[in-house]
């Protein structure tokens, strides 16, 4: 199908599009890989009346690891997260994730930004980035706001983004060694968005007890969420079975899933419990292997 | 109605266009540039019937804007044969009947060009992996695969003039 008329910019900087934002307030979306938007458009779900391209706009792609942690620019692709060395060498959590989204070319050409700031209930950057407890960088013609992950998804298709601002990076805290963290996601097609998506990250203290947790769920609520009753019942415990169980179980109550085409809501909750689990136990290896 | 000009380089020509902003890139291929090898199978960007290579890059045609193509480089099935010869995709298509209806191959052909160019030696799973976001109706996949093995093994082959001999084509 084809999109209703719009108007169509490329600016050639940053400042350049922060004003656009401001000038045409409410009118102007931002398209990075168009593989949210332009189906949309195409379905005429959506149709702004002024596309700001930010594919030229310098410095929106890179990934750097700094004493912040890992700075992960919005324009980055799902594949160049993926591809990246340092994520290959050190964050298996992200590779897990950017390697289970969607098809070849929606890694080729979707980005991290994109996924962040279209909110997709099912999208799995954001059940990462909440389990990492990382923020999310916001830039407008105002300045610079810092929005933890916990607290820019809102609700379904809603963030904390306004739409004078533009997503410039996430950053992903470096947590406390030994850790580890993995994505577990349940599809029901091969390309498929998550049925269940789930992140976990675990610390473990000098008595190799988990002194840290994070686990973010996706697609099983309005929008994506910190299961922090799991979170809270795994703090002391040693990383076992039992724990796990426990904590899918914590989980799998916090979930408000919905019946539709991936499954009736009861089926994604015994799901979630079942997702949880596999990410611990494979987050607490990854973890085990750094003692 | 405003129209945008644009150029950019189809198959190694440079091709230059008014457009209006919401043309998709597949649409421009197919009705302004009257090059119908890039189908339309789906409005959901999810069938990869489209799929063309942007500057290297496998893509969903439908799935980018005509102005957003601007200054890239597109690569399309059309220029994939030397003259009346087959790229050794073609080629290992026909050979190992990776088409019935052939209304997908032209996208898993450009998405396998893709692989290949990025993994020349792929692994059955990987080549599945690979055209995952390439639908097929009819073949079940299997013979796909094969012809993809069957090309990347020629692919590999020290460069050499001879046509590949076996298997001959079935007609
Ligand atoms: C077939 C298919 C399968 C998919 N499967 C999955 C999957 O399994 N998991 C998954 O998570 N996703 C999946 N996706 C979605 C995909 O990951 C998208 O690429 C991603 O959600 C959006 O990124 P984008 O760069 O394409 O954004 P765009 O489509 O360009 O934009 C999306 C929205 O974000 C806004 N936006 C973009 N960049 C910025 C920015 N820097 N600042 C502010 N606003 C911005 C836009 O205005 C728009 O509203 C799939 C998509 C398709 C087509
Ligand atoms: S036409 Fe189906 S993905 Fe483009
Ligand atoms: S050959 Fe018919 S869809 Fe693939």
């Amino acid at each position: 199908m084809i999109p209703a008329q719009f108007d169509y910019v490329r600016p050639a900087a940053m400042h350049e599009a922060l004003q656009i934002l401001v000038d045409r307030e409410g009118d102007a979306k931002i398209l990075a890989g168009g593989y949210s938007l332009l189906p949309l458009l195409k379905l005429r779900l959506a149709s702004p009346a002024l596309l700001v391209d930010i594919r030229d706009i310098d410095g929106l792609d890179e990934i750097v690891e700094t004493t912040d942690g890992l700075r992960i620019g919005s324009r980055s692709t799902h594949r160049s997260i993926l591809e990246n060395p340092v994520v290959v060498a050190g964050y298996p959590l992200l590779s897990d994730a950017a390697g289970g989204i969607g098809d070849p070319q929606v890694r080729n050409w979707g980005t991290i930004g994109g996924s962040c700031a279209h909110a997709d209930p099912s999208s799995d950057w954001p059940a990462v980035l909440i389990a990492t407890s990382a923020s999310i960088v916001l830039r407008s013609t105002a300045g610079e706001r810092t929005v933890p992950a916990r607290s820019f998804f809102l609700d379904t298709f809603q963030t904390a983004i306004e739409p004078t601002e533009l997503l410039t990076e996430v950053i992903i805290p470096r947590a406390p060694r030994p850790s580890g963290a993995a994505y577990a996601k349940l599809e029901r097609r091969a390309g498929d968005f998550s049925t269940v998506g789930v992140a976990a990250q675990l610390s473990l203290g000098a008595d190799g007890r988990i002194a840290a947790a994070g686990i973010g769920l996706t697609a099983v609520a309005e929008a994506p969420f910190a299961a922090t009753a799991a979170e809270a019942s795994l703090i002391g415990s040693e990383p076992n079975e039992a724990a796990f169980q426990a904590a899918g179980i914590a989980a799998a109550a916090e979930s408000r899933p919905g019946s539709d085409s991936h499954g009736p809501a009861e089926y994604k909750r015994a799901m979630v419990k079942e997702m949880v689990v596999r990410a611990l136990r494979s987050a607490a290896g990854r973890a085990q292997a750094q003692r | 109605m405003t129209t945008q000009h644009i150029e950019l380089t189809v198959n190694g020509q440079v091709r230059e266009a008014d457009v209006e902003p919401r043309l998709l890139l597949v649409h421009l291929l197919r009705d302004v540039f009257e090059m119908t090898g890039t189908h339309i199978g789906c409005d959901t960007s999810n069938c990869g019937a489209c799929t063309v290579l942007v500057d290297g890059e496998s893509a969903k045609s439908c799935t980018m804007l005509a102005v957003s193509a601007e200054g890239r480089s597109i690569k399309t099935i059309e220029g994939m044969a030397d003259g009346a010869t087959l790229h050794a995709l073609q080629q290992a298509f026909w050979d190992q009947h990776g088409l019935q209806c052939g209304f997908c191959t032209p996208g898993m052909i450009m998405q396998a060009s893709w692989l290949l160019a990025r993994n020349p030696d792929p692994t059955d799973m990987e080549i599945r992996e690979g055209i995952a976001g390439n639908l097929c109706r009819c073949t079940g996949y299997v013979n796909i695969v094969k012809a993809i093995e069957q090309a990347a093994t020629e692919l590999r082959a020290p460069a050499s003039t001879d046509a590949p001999a076996e298997p001959a084509a079935a007609s």
